[in-house]
């Protein structure tokens, strides 16, 4: 032991990790900035191992989904849900409430506006019946949210497994409407479900289902919700400290139930926007993950709706991106996968580097940035 | 420096982004000396000691062991050169015993042998008079007995030097005496301890050599015996602050708060509180002495109503509407009003307040993320019209604060963990003052404060007992109690063991009404 110590002596550690105190708000972005400059570096190498010019790819998948108009609306569909999903969640997480079942609560919504569009098509007209399918699925959705809160605040569950096993049965229902009762008659005999009547279907606005309108309320609503009001504000005290919240008299439970509502009201909505504008049915890829991708939005954004706009709007063209290079340049859909990864991998953990930083030996002062 | 220097701290500095924690700090501490580190809060105490305990890495600066220059980059370089720190939170595993607490971590090949490990253990105990059981879990100790484990344990990695965070803030006079006889045994075996401490009492009692800092600047090195605790507080605060504490006598006493036959179950089901009666007075601070965890807690949040309560009553008087701080005294004269089985709003409304202060100061009372004017509203945020917060009151109130009580923090949007611990404590003091309350009960308001921090909060209470405001302080410190309160409620294991009064009774007395049932325990 003393040998070691000896060794030891008089040098210091290669690398340390420091935290920081403060980062500017323009450092913290060029830290992110550089993070996706090397994920696409990154990218371009896998890209020519593969034999293919990165530039030509890259200019592909951003001309793929933001070069035609095609092209842009395709995007911004695979964005308003994401979007939606992540303003869903904010508040949840703002509570430290880990609601990763935005994905059962889009279903849940979908189903109940299903439910409108397949039986009252035919005695609705076309506004009411979408304001009776809007709420249906917002409340669809906010019982499913209320049920993991409900428990949580009443005996303690952990709502991170409760919120993930309410996915699956909400999609084991979903199943079960499809194969069984809700299965189109008319059809092939494919255990589907029938595809809804015009006037169940959302019109279209600039060439894109009105889904993205609704969404992009939300995005100021919740914006607002989050910092000017007094709910919002219970939200965030919750979220830093239970403790706090039970001591200042706020009821814990009534603002976690309150708060899952919300969430799951708003997935609910999104799983409305998805079936009635995007998809015009229901089916087993309604909420297709976006539940989960919401998450890596959400977090990204720091649980500010204005920024999720463009974390989603990116996500976006990534994906389409990526699909026009499968296209185009048969690049199998796993590559396309594995630059979106880096990316994201790129994104998150570069958070890292906006919290600490490393010094480096013999650097210790003069490294402070 | 000689052959018989242990440690030798030269020029250290650490700084945590703008903030410079350690300024060139020097030390010295011989072989079998007692160094007491003083200093106010935030003076940077343990940030140095973190340094010579590897959890911290210098900016720069020299440190020498045993005359070797050293490099320490972990807990374990410091370990191997037989430095070894106690910390304020003890770092045991409650569900294991002494000895495999003290076994912990350490690299040794093959089978436990748990029966050579209690005999050391035993050996090590007796050397240095502690008292502790091997084989004893640490759920079943007492705060000093896990105070114990840990001293043990780093004698038993074979330390030299000890360092301790202060040890004496969880223990009672009587078990603060057991420790320094023990740190005695150990400096006349050659041991260099170096204990970090508010206390200047334990300072003139304990050490042989005082270090002081002040705001991360060195700023000597007494004699202990050469000096004197007014020397002393000069150094620390860099101006002379007189000890006393002022009590001035409230121009009338008048019945607020009247508790009876209360009892409580903790969280964990255990009965925290057993038929406590007692009565608070308008224009009083009523002291409320223990020993942690004698039911404090308890008794506080059940007035508050955040603890439920199993039997009893909490009656509150409210003051009549024409009596004032002017002296103009009409006697209550309304029945008392049932504060059992009202919500924390409800009680907060009439007039209750709680300014809860626990073992982390940011934990309950504050937001520590959030910033001066978004903890302003935290009991407030309900009383404006509409579903929006109205932000402008609590700015106000935030800005006349930090003005009144010298707050000192970059602005009113900084974040209060930001804020260094006296400035935390004045923020949530302030808060439950601005409401006005009639009663006030704090619980630990100083802790961890420095002196000058200390008199602020005191003269704060002062100013709301002379309002007329029944103020109920929880506190740590016998000396501070004794000086400051009228009368003093004793608890000890859940039950009043004695009320006494302030201006006559003396330490001992108090001492040991709360040890009366536990005495037996800590002697078996």
């Amino acid at each position: 032991m003393a040998a070691q110590v000896k060794a030891a002596e008089h040098r210091e550690p290669l690398v340390r990790i420091a935290k920081r105190t403060d980062i500017s708000r323009g450092k913290s972005w060029a830290i992110r900035a550089a993070a996706i400059v090397l994920a696409l570096l990154l990218g371009a190498l896998i890209m020519l191992l593969l034999g293919h010019n990165p530039f030509l790819v890259y200019a592909d998948m951003v001309r793929g989904s933001l070069g035609t108009q095609i092209g842009r609306r395709e995007t911004v569909k695979i964005a308003v849900p994401l979007l939606g999903a992540a303003v869903a969640i904010a508040p949840a997480f703002m509570m430290k409430f880990w609601n990763i079942g935005a994905e059962g609560q889009i279903l849940a919504g979908g189903i109940a506006a299903t439910y409108f569009a397949l039986f009252w098509a035919d005695t609705l007209p076309r506004v009411p019946l979408l304001i009776v399918m809007f709420l249906a699925a917002a409340i669809a959705g906010a019982l499913w949210g209320l049920i993991p809160a409900f428990f949580k605040a009443k005996w303690g569950t952990n709502e991170t497994l409760f919120t993930l096993m309410l996915n699956y049965i909400a999609l084991g229902i979903e199943q079960y409407l499809q194969n069984g009762p809700w299965k189109d008659t008319k059809g092939t005999g494919f255990p589907i479900i029938a595809q809804f009547a015009s006037n169940a279907r959302l019109p279209k606005v600039l060439g894109v289902h009105a889904g993205w309108i609704i969404v992009l309320i939300f995005v100021v609503l919740m914006f607002l919700y989050l910092r000017y009001t007094k709910q919002g504000y219970e939200i965030a005290v919750v979220g830093e400290s239970e403790a706090t919240a039970r001591y200042s008299g706020m009821s814990v439970p009534k603002i976690v139930m309150r708060t899952m509502c919300i969430s799951g009201a708003i997935a609910g909505i999104v799983g409305f926007t998805v079936v009635s504008g995007a998809d015009y049915t229901l089916n087993a890829n309604t909420a297709g993950g976006v539940g989960f991708t919401a998450i890596t939005v959400a977090w990204l954004a720091g649980l500010n709706p204005i920024i999720m706009v463009f974390i989603a709007a990116f996500l976006a063209i990534l994906t389409k991106g990526s699909g026009t290079i499968q296209t185009n340049f048969s690049i199998p859909a796993s590559v396309a996968d594995v630059l979106t990864g880096i990316i994201l991998f790129a994104m998150l953990g570069c958070e890292f580097f906006i919290r600490y930083r490393l010094i480096f030996r013999g650097k210790g002062e003069h490294s402070n940035g | 420096m000689d052959a018989n220097t242990a440690i030798r701290l030269k020029d250290i500095t650490k700084t945590f982004g703008p903030v410079v924690a350690n300024d060139k700090i020097s030390l010295e501490v011989d072989r079998g000396e007692i160094l007491a580190l003083l200093g106010e809060n935030g003076s940077g105490k343990t940030t140095l000691m973190n340094m010579l305990s590897g959890i911290y890495f210098p900016d720069a600066g020299q440190i020498w062991v045993d005359g070797r220059e050293v490099t320490i980059r972990s807990p374990r370089d410091a370990f191997e050169l037989g430095i070894g720190m106690i910390h304020q939170h003890f770092k045991l595993v409650d569900v294991l015993t002494a000895a495999e607490n003290i076994v912990l971590g350490l690299d040794q090949k093959g089978r436990l042998d748990r029966k050579k490990v209690a005999r050391e253990v035993r050996a090590i105990s007796e050397k240095y008079g502690f008292d502790i059981d091997p084989d004893q879990k640490i759920y079943n100790m007492s705060v000093s007995q896990k105070q114990t484990v840990e001293i043990v344990k780093v004698l038993y990695r074979g330390a030299n030097i000890l360092i301790l965070d202060e040890p004496t803030a969880v223990l009672t006079p009587q078990e603060t005496e057991k420790l320094f006889a023990v740190l005695r045994n150990m400096k006349a075996d050659g041991k260099s301890i170096i204990i970090i401490t508010h206390k200047l009492n334990e300072v003139m009692a304990i050490s042989d050599k005082v270090a002081v800092l002040r705001k991360g600047k060195y700023i000597g090195t007494v004699n202990t015996a050469e000096t004197n605790p007014q020397a002393l507080t000069d150094m620390m605060v860099g101006h002379a602050v007189t000890l006393d504490i002022d009590r001035p006598m409230a121009k009338y006493h008048d019945l607020r708060l009247e508790v009876k036959g209360l009892n409580c179950r903790g969280s964990d089901g255990v009965k925290a509180l057993t038929d406590v009666s007692f009565t608070a007075m308008g224009g009083e601070i009523l002291g409320i002495a223990g020993v942690a965890g004698s039911g404090q807690k308890e008794l506080l949040e059940a007035i508050a109503g955040l603890q439920k309560v199993e039997s009893g009553h909490i009656f509150y008087y409210p003051p009549h509407p024409k009596s004032d701080i002017a002296g103009n005294h009409v006697p209550v004269d309304k029945a008392g009003e049932e504060l059992v089985g009202k919500n924390p709003t409800q009680i907060q409304k009439i007039g209750v307040s709680l300014a809860f202060v626990p073992e982390d100061r940011l934990g309950m009372g504050l937001v520590a993320s959030m910033d001066m004017v978004d903890n302003m509203m935290l009991k407030t945020y309900k009383e404006s019209k509409g579903p929006l917060v109205d932000r402008k009151t609590p700015r106000a109130l935030a800005e006349k604060l930090i003005e009144e009580l010298e707050i000192v923090t970059p602005g009113v949007s900084t974040p209060v963990r930001k804020l260094s611990g006296g400035n935390v404590q004045k923020v949530l003091v302030g808060r439950e003052i601005a409401s006005s309350p009639t009663v006030l009960m704090t619980a630990y308001p100083v802790r961890g404060l420095d002196i000058n921090s200390s008199y602020t909060i005191y003269r704060l209470l002062n100013e709301q007992k002379m309002k007329g405001v029944a103020v109920l302080l929880v506190g740590e410190d016998l000396d501070v109690l004794l000086e400051l309160c009228d009368r003093i409620v004793v608890l000890c294991g859940g039950r009043v063991t004695g009320v006494v009064d302030a201006r006559t009774a003396t330490k001992d007395q108090v001492g040991l009404l709360m040890t009366q049932s536990a005495g037996k325990e800590a002697e078996a």
